[in-house]
Formats: C-alpha cells, sequence, structure tokens
C-alpha cells in the first residue's frame, strides 16, 4: 500500500522514541511482536489475534484511498476551570501532545473510501485516554455540519474513557454538542455509522457512538457506560470477562455487528454501497 | 455523613432550648426574655456563620440533603398531574416520575428523577439512579410531548445513572444518548430545574432544555466528586477536593452560560422553607415556558441547536501538530 503524502509527513516528523520501539508485546497473548510485522498486520497480533488500539493516524491510513483533508484542526483547548491537580491541565495536555502526536483526542477530515467519498473521524485513546473535551465534540460537530453540507456519509471511529474531568461541565455538554450535530444530520436523510474501538464508555458511548443508523465494534472492544470497576464496586463482586464485551453486546441486541479489522475496510465499503446507489 | 445534615444536629439543640426557655418563660414569673433574645440572637449568628458562605463541597451535601424537596414535592404542588407509567417494552422505573400536568392552567409534561425520602423508599427508587428502563419512559413521553405541543418541564435529581449489571445489559448508553436526541428535536419548550444534584450523563439525559434553572445550592457536574477523584486520583476519599475543583456550583455555571437562572433558597437550605421554594421553581418554570411558548417551534429549535452548538471554551490556532510544545 503507497502512503499517502500526508502520512509520510507525519511519520517522519514523528520518528522519535515511541515509534523508534522496534518490539511490542501483546497485552493478550505475551508474544512478542515485530513491529513491522504488526503494522503491517494492521496492528492485529499475528499469534493470537488481538486488536491492539490504534492511533488516529494509523487508523486514517488503513482506511482512506488516497488524501485525506483535516478539519477542525485549528480548534485547540482551552483550560475553562483553571484546573491544577498534580499538574495543571495545560502541563498534562502538552505532554500529551508530544507523547501522542496530536492536538486533541480526534482527528477530523474528508477523504475517499473504496471510492466513496466519506467524512471520518477518528478519536485516540493516546490523547488523555480519547476523554471527550470541548476540542473533541468541537471537531465532531464541524465534521456532521461539514458532511451535512456536502451531502456525504460520516463515519465516527471512538476510542474514550467518558468526559474529560479536567473540563467539568463543559465536558458534559459536548454530549448535547454532538447529539444536536447528529441529529441535524441523520434528519436530514445522511447515512451515519460509527465503529466503536476499545474502549467507548461514558459520555462518548452515551452520545453520538449509539446514535448511528448501523453501529459497528471491533472484536473484544471494551463497550459500556459504566467502567467496569464502577460497577464492581457497586455491586461488590467481580464482573465476567465476558461482560461489556463488543462480542456481549451484539448478543444483548445493542450493536449490529463485530468486525475484525482486517475486514473492516470492506464492510464499510459495502454499507456505503447501499446508500450511494440510487435506489 | 452528610455534612450539613451534622451541623444541623447543634442548631437543633439550640432551636429546642429556646423552645423549652420560652415554654418555661409563660409558666413562671420570672422574666426571661433577654436571656431568649440573647439565645435567639446567638442563633441567628450560628446559621448565618454555618450556612452564609457553602463551599462546593457543602453544597454537595445540601444538595443531598434528605429533607431537601424532591421531584415529587414540586409535582404535587402543581394543580394536576396524571402519572403516566412504564416504558412499553421492560418495565416501570419508580426512579422517574412522569406524566401530564397543569402548571398555572397550562398544560406541560412534567418529568423528574426521584430518590426516596426514606430507606425504604430509596431501595424502591433507587436512590433516584435512573435505569435504562426510565430512560426510555422519558424519551417516550418527551416524544408524545412534541407531537401534540405539550411544553416539558424536567425535575433533576440524581447522583447519576444507575451503574448497575441490569442497566449494562439493557444499554445504559443507548438508552441515555436516544433521551439527548429527543430533547435535541423536540418541537415545544423545554425548562429543566436541577433541584438537588445533577449528576453526569444521567442528569444531562432530562437536563438539554431552552431554559435551565437551577436551585442556588444544588450542583450540576461532570462526574459526581466521588466519581471525579476516583477516575483522576484512584481515591474516591478526595471528593471534597474534586468538589473544589469542578466548579459545579450554580454560580460558577450560570457564569459559564451553562444554566440561565438560579432560584434562591433561604438560609440553611431548601428543606427550610419547602413550600416557599417549590412555589418559586414553579413560578419561574411557568414564566420561562410562557416566554418560549411564544416562538414558534422552528425558532425554538433553532435556538436550541445554536445554544448547544457554540457550548465550550476552545482556542483557534494553529499548533504543530508534532513534536515538542512551547
Amino acid at each position: 500500500m503507497a502512503i499517502p503524502e500526508w502520512l509520510r509527513i507525519r511519520r517522519s516528523r514523528s520518528d522519535d522514541g515511541r515509534d523508534a520501539a522496534l518490539w511490542s508485546k501483546c497485552s493478550k497473548c505475551g508474544e512478542v511482536l515485530y513491529r513491522r510485522d504488526l503494522a503491517a498486520n494492521l496492528f492485529v497480533c499475528t499469534k493470537c489475534g488481538h486488536h491492539f488500539r490504534m492511533t488516529a493516524f494509523d487508523r486514517i491510513s488503513t482506511l482512506i484511498d488516497g488524501d485525506f483533508n483535516e478539519v477542525g484542526s485549528e480548534i485547540l483547548p482551552g483550560d475553562p476551570l483553571g484546573w491544577v491537580d498534580r499538574k495543571t491541565y495545560p502541563v498534562k495536555l502538552s505532554g500529551d501532545r508530544e507523547k501522542s502526536g496530536l492536538t486533541e483526542g480526534v482527528v477530523c477530515g474528508f477523504g475517499q473510501i473504496g471510492g466513496h467519498d466519506v467524512a471520518l473521524g477518528v478519536m485516540d485513546f493516546h490523547f488523555r485516554g480519547g476523554t471527550m473535551g470541548t476540542v473533541v465534540g468541537e471537531r465532531i460537530a464541524l465534521l456532521l455540519e461539514e458532511a451535512l453540507k456536502r451531502k456525504v456519509p460520516c463515519i465516527i471511529f471512538t476510542a474514550s474513557g467518558g468526559a474529560r474531568m479536567e473540563e467539568g461541565m463543559f465536558a458534559l455538554m459536548q454530549m448535547a454538542k454532538t447529539t444536536a450535530a447528529v441529529a441535524r444530520f441523520v434528519e436530514d436523510g445522511n447515512f451515519f455509522v460509527t465503529v466503536l474501538t476499545d474502549p467507548t464508555t461514558g459520555g462518548v458511548s452515551a452520545s453520538f457512538a449509539f446514535e448511528s443508523d448501523v453501529i459497528i465494534a471491533e472484536p473484544k472492544a471494551m463497550i459500556g457506560f459504566a467502567g467496569r470497576r464502577v460497577i464492581e464496586q457497586t455491586i461488590r463482586q467481580k464482573l465476567p470477562d465476558q461482560f461489556q464485551t463488543a462480542e456481549f453486546l451484539l448478543e444483548k441486541g445493542h450493536i449490529d455487528m463485530v468486525v475484525d479489522r482486517h475486514e473492516l475496510k470492506n464492510t464499510l465499503v459495502r454499507l456505503l454501497e447501499y446508500v450511494a446507489v440510487p435506489a | 455523613m452528610n455534612v450539613i445534615v451534622d451541623r444541623e444536629k447543634g442548631l437543633l439543640e439550640l432551636e429546642k432550648r429556646i423552645a423549652e426557655l420560652r415554654a418555661a418563660n409563660a409558666s413562671q414569673p420570672l422574666d426571661m426574655s433577654p436571656e431568649i433574645a440573647a439565645l435567639e440572637q446567638k442563633y441567628e449568628e450560628i446559621l448565618r456563620e454555618v450556612f452564609g458562605r457553602l463551599s462546593p463541597w457543602e453544597k454537595v451535601n445540601m444538595a443531598r440533603h434528605p429533607s431537601r424537596p424532591t421531584s415529587l414535592d414540586y409535582l404535587s404542588q402543581l394543580d394536576r398531574f396524571d402519572e403516566l407509567h412504564g416504558d412499553r417494552h421492560m418495565r416501570d422505573d419508580p426512579a422517574i416520575v412522569a406524566g401530564f400536568a397543569m402548571l398555572r392552567g397550562r398544560p406541560v409534561m412534567a418529568i423528574g428523577q426521584q430518590r426516596g425520602r426514606d430507606t425504604k423508599e430509596n431501595l424502591r427508587r433507587n436512590f433516584g439512579m435512573v435505569t435504562p428502563e426510565g430512560y426510555r419512559k422519558v424519551q417516550r413521553l418527551a416524544h408524545t410531548a412534541s407531537r401534540l405541543r405539550v411544553p416539558i418541564v424536567t425535575f433533576i435529581d440524581t447522583k447519576g445513572a444507575d451503574p448497575g449489571i441490569a442497566s449494562e445489559e439493557h444499554s445504559q448508553s443507548e438508552a441515555i444518548a436516544r433521551c439527548l436526541y429527543e430533547f435535541t428535536e423536540a418541537r415545544v419548550p423545554i425548562v429543566a430545574a436541577i433541584i438537588g444534584e445533577g449528576g453526569s450523563g444521567g442528569a444531562l439525559a432530562l437536563g438539554i432544555a431552552d431554559d435551565v434553572i437551577m436551585l442556588e445550592h444544588s450542583v450540576y457536574s461532570v462526574a459526581s466528586p466521588e466519581g471525579c477523584a476516583a477516575i483522576l486520583w484512584g481515591d474516591a476519599t478526595k471528593a471534597e477536593e474534586a468538589a473544589s475543583r469542578l466548579k459545579l456550583t450554580a454560580q460558577d455555571l450560570q457564569q459559564f452560560g451553562i444554566i440561565d437562572e438560579i432560584v434562591p433558597e433561604p438560609l440553611g437550605g431548601a428543606h427550610r422553607d419547602p413550600a416557599g421554594v417549590v412555589a418559586r421553581v414553579l413560578g419561574t418554570m411557568y414564566a420561562a415556558v410562557q416566554r418560549l411558548s411564544a416562538l414558534a417551534p422552528e425558532t425554538l429549535r433553532e435556538q436550541r441547536y445554536r445554544k448547544y452548538r457554540r457550548v465550550g471554551a476552545w482556542q483557534v490556532g494553529r499548533q504543530e501538530t508534532i513534536g515538542k510544545s512551547p
């Protein structure tokens, strides 16, 4: 697969310590994997099939045919509460920027998947645990508004620990903001797909993640409203391993399908074809 | 332990002493009026000292006060209230009390989160923590209200959505998300009042509104202070610190533009004059419903969209995507 220009530039600029690591250990089976093999296998363990968490740009490069035109990258976080705990919020943010190479927890833009124009938003767990603060909400709302103007389907990949505490109620209100944008988009007759990746919880799962026409999840992804620890503390007992996994949600009827990462692009293209062909 | 209840104990003793002295004074020749007056003055001083300026954590405790008026205390003061039950799929969630009502002669759909006023009721109502079935009842009734052009009024009072196994099995996420969607789309005025604790997404599910009212000592937060402390610091006992950082008071939130109006409480909290507080909240709600009813449904929805579309705090700038931050 040819690497698009935009990605090559980003990669060359992010060739720091993190990417220099040649080996990655599978957190499920313990297998030590050569990083290049892992990347070639879409970050799925070659031994046990465990789906590693992907960075937003890796994800985009595995889906988008050619160019990806980012929107909303100029929207950057503020510090509305003047938050301080062990560190200030701006210090936490700059640490995450260095660590992840991202300006915030979601990357949004336009491109083509299998020849179909799409709006694509990809959340990245490596930035503040994918938590939703103002910028995540704002970028997603912008993406949906722009997709509405262009009348193209919108696909959003979620990965989130929930609302971002450091932005307080401003963070919670992003659930309202994204929902408002989703409602306009879908009520206008446009196609909305979400792909839930590990983990998708809290304010993200209780807003746009579960407001789409088709909900796909990656194998074994942890998906739920309340975190596992919170539930265990509430009921004072251990939860079964299977609880809150993608497969569990499929069985309970809350998502449409669980799709292996190798089949994901094909699946999306097949879905896009249903809305591309005039009825 | 509730810190407000704790403090009230000392005051209650003083109240009792004053009452005793008064009774004794009436039945004996020796005039103790000056002593009683002094005690009363002292009582007032203590009251002001204890409740005059509440810290965020004290407000959290005030919002959770066992005697604070609950949704049913408000609903019972409407001209009429006909409760409607169930989500039409699974069951009726007693943590949501809802139905048609008359607010000063005006038909409304009233929806409230109901915690218990004693242990027995708390068990039945799950401490006001709503399950997916409760949120689906809310969606259903909000949808009906929108279709029939009946304004929606909500009473928010919950620690948060129920975090149990069954709630996850029935998709708490989807249930809340659909409530948000329904409220966003509703073609009628929505007025929400945070009467106690507004905890997280479970509160916001009833909170998307054209006018958001908050009682003076209510709190509204992205997570409960305990939850926030557990998430950030792995230590729920740091709740007091979290409460002070989260900016969850009515005064902070009004400044942020997240809520619209504050209804004052008497010194010592809403439970010191429940009837007065309930009347004031209902009056404020009525005025808001009247004001908003003058707007065409599409104008109303457009306004609501813009209100939630702009909420947040961000900056627009250029920042190197990759590399060291300044």
